[in-house]
């Protein structure tokens, strides 16, 4: 567990070390929020009897989803692991006394925290200042802020779990792009990147909050704001905990499978 | 005459080189398509729940979005070079350019041709095919020569940006990344006609960066909103905006010294 921990912590110090990239990060994502809350605005202003959830929590759920891009957007994946993988690298990795699915997991952990903690709190400062309905809100109360903050990490571990999930199965093809490309098409459609999961028309979407997917960014991000009901919410964060270890099992298995039919050729 | 020879060879060879990779060209360019098939998902589900926006039914954006695609691809395809300049200036690929007896901006266009952009083309076209077939839009002439011209205009403006991209990475390769919003961003915003996001929004898209010339005011055009000719030619008004482009990289080629490298 050990040096687990200490992988954690050298990722997260390297990561921290991106400060400019950082800032036009930040700029980025203060423009990307605000044309989407116009977005949103817009179509509240034209209907706003079939809105799903108020415009308030609609705006709060888009400074969030700014705020921590980088715990769910599947699309930063370590390309380092990838190019190990092609050109053979992975085997100094696997001559060494870790086990690389968790080395992996404590890395992505590090990076991901590493480059949100960076961004979130300039986005959510300036988010607060903005008047009410297109500001963040304080979150709905300190029970919610508490579950807002444990669905947040559960939901980074999920998707962690998801990206180790392609980075092993990149040992099954030599060409990792074209099922990564499907995978974070997924991914960004059915985790409400595209458009917030209570926005799809209802059949579907009590259909996509059961798939792993929605265990990502959705809960999280609708807890703060109190769009869901309580037992909604013990439901999610309960399907949080089961899509985690699912999928982290299936890694794990996959993993080891992989470590054993692995050949790396010369070079 | 002789640069678009030249031109048009560069871009044989960089098509003959990507064709050496046959199975990586082509998952490139599903995987463009799939990008942007999640963009179309996402307005016809948003649209499932609403009827119109702003005056502005599904088939409506639907057209919007395709032109607006169907311009940032056409132009990524052409100005990819410009895009993945940064990387010429921090390996000194750019002075080797220099040396050359030949201009310098059709030298770093023809770096890069992006075939695989034809992906999102094809979405686009497919998308525009949609559009117009479920919208009761009647063609005449004009509109047609109108969706040519947000054609030209608007390839122009991405190019003219991508270009000011380039430029800039003369003065600094640090945290350029907020380029993205006035490419990619206006990509991913485009979709929906400008006129929606308020009046400071048009003001900004009509004078500074001119993207609602080259998108909403011929598409109310097309759509009847609006029947002055003058907005079937605001378009190719658009092109203006390649002169600060040129100056900016004038300016920047002066200013030049090379990474050393």
């Amino acid at each position: 567990m050990k040096k687990y921990v200490s992988f954690f912590q050298l990722r997260f110090a390297m990561g921290i070390q991106y400060r400019t990239a950082a800032l036009a990060g930040i700029v980025t994502q203060f423009a990307w929020g605000g044309m989407l809350i116009m977005i949103f605005r817009a179509f509240y202003q034209t209907d706003a009897a079939s809105f799903p959830m108020s415009l308030s929590a609609t705006a709060s759920y888009i400074w969030l989803q700014q705020a921590f891009l980088a715990f769910f957007s599947v699309w930063m994946m370590d390309n380092e692991i990838f190019d190990s993988i092609v050109n053979g690298n992975i085997a100094y990795e696997l001559c060494r006394p870790v086990n690389i699915y968790n080395m992996w997991f404590a890395k992505s952990m590090a990076t991901r925290s590493a480059s949100a903690i960076l961004r979130c709190f300039p986005v959510l400062a300036v988010a607060a200042f903005i008047p009410h309905p297109y500001g963040i809100d304080a979150p709905a109360s300190p029970l919610h802020f508490f579950l807002f903050v444990l669905s947040l990490i559960m939901g980074l571990a999920v998707t962690v779990a998801f990206t180790l999930l392609i980075y092993v199965l990149a040992f099954f093809t030599i060409s990792p792009q074209g099922l990564r490309m499907v995978f974070i098409s997924c991914v960004e459609f059915f985790s409400g990147a595209v458009i917030p999961l209570p926005f799809f028309p209802d059949k579907i979407r009590s259909f996509m909050e059961l798939l792993p997917f929605a265990s990502m960014q959705n809960v999280a991000l609708r807890v703060y704001s109190a769009s869901m009901s309580a037992e909604e919410m013990k439901q999610a964060i309960l399907l949080q905990v089961f899509w985690l270890a699912a999928i982290a099992a299936a890694g794990k298995l996959l993993c080891r499978f992989a470590e054993k039919r692995i050949v790396v050729q010369g070079g | 005459m002789k640069t678009i020879k030249l031109y048009m060879h560069y871009v044989s060879i960089n098509v003959r080189c990507m064709m050496q990779y046959k199975t990586s060209f082509l998952l490139t360019t599903i995987g463009q398509f799939l990008i942007s098939f999640n963009v179309f998902l996402g307005i016809l589900f948003m649209f499932e729940r609403f009827s119109n926006v702003e005056g502005f039914t599904y088939s409506e954006v639907l057209l919007c979005y395709a032109v607006i695609l169907l311009e940032f691809s056409l132009a990524e395809m052409i100005a990819r070079g410009f895009d993945t300049f940064s990387g010429m200036v921090k390996n000194g690929e750019f002075d080797r350019i220099l040396v050359r007896p030949q201009n310098e901006i059709i030298q770093v266009l023809g770096t890069k041709f992006e075939l695989t952009r034809i992906g999102r083309t094809l979405q686009a076209v497919v998308m525009f095919v949609y559009g117009i077939l479920k919208s009761d839009v009647v063609w005449t002439a004009s509109k047609i020569c109108t969706v040519l011209f947000m054609l030209i205009g608007g390839t122009a403006v991405f190019m003219a940006l991508f270009f000011i991209y380039a430029a800039l990475c003369f003065f600094t390769l640090d945290g350029l990344e907020f380029m993205n919003v006035f490419t990619d961003g206006a990509r991913e915003f485009g979709k929906y006609p400008i006129g929606i996001y308020g009046k400071k929004m048009l003001l900004f898209t009509t004078f500074i960066i001119p993207y609602a010339l080259v998108q909403y005011y011929p598409l109310l055009y097309i759509l009847d909103k609006r029947t002055a000719m003058v907005y079937m030619f605001l378009p190719l008004a658009a092109c203006w905006f390649f002169i600060p482009a040129v100056l900016l990289w004038r300016f920047g080629v002066r200013c030049y010294q090379s990474s050393g490298s």
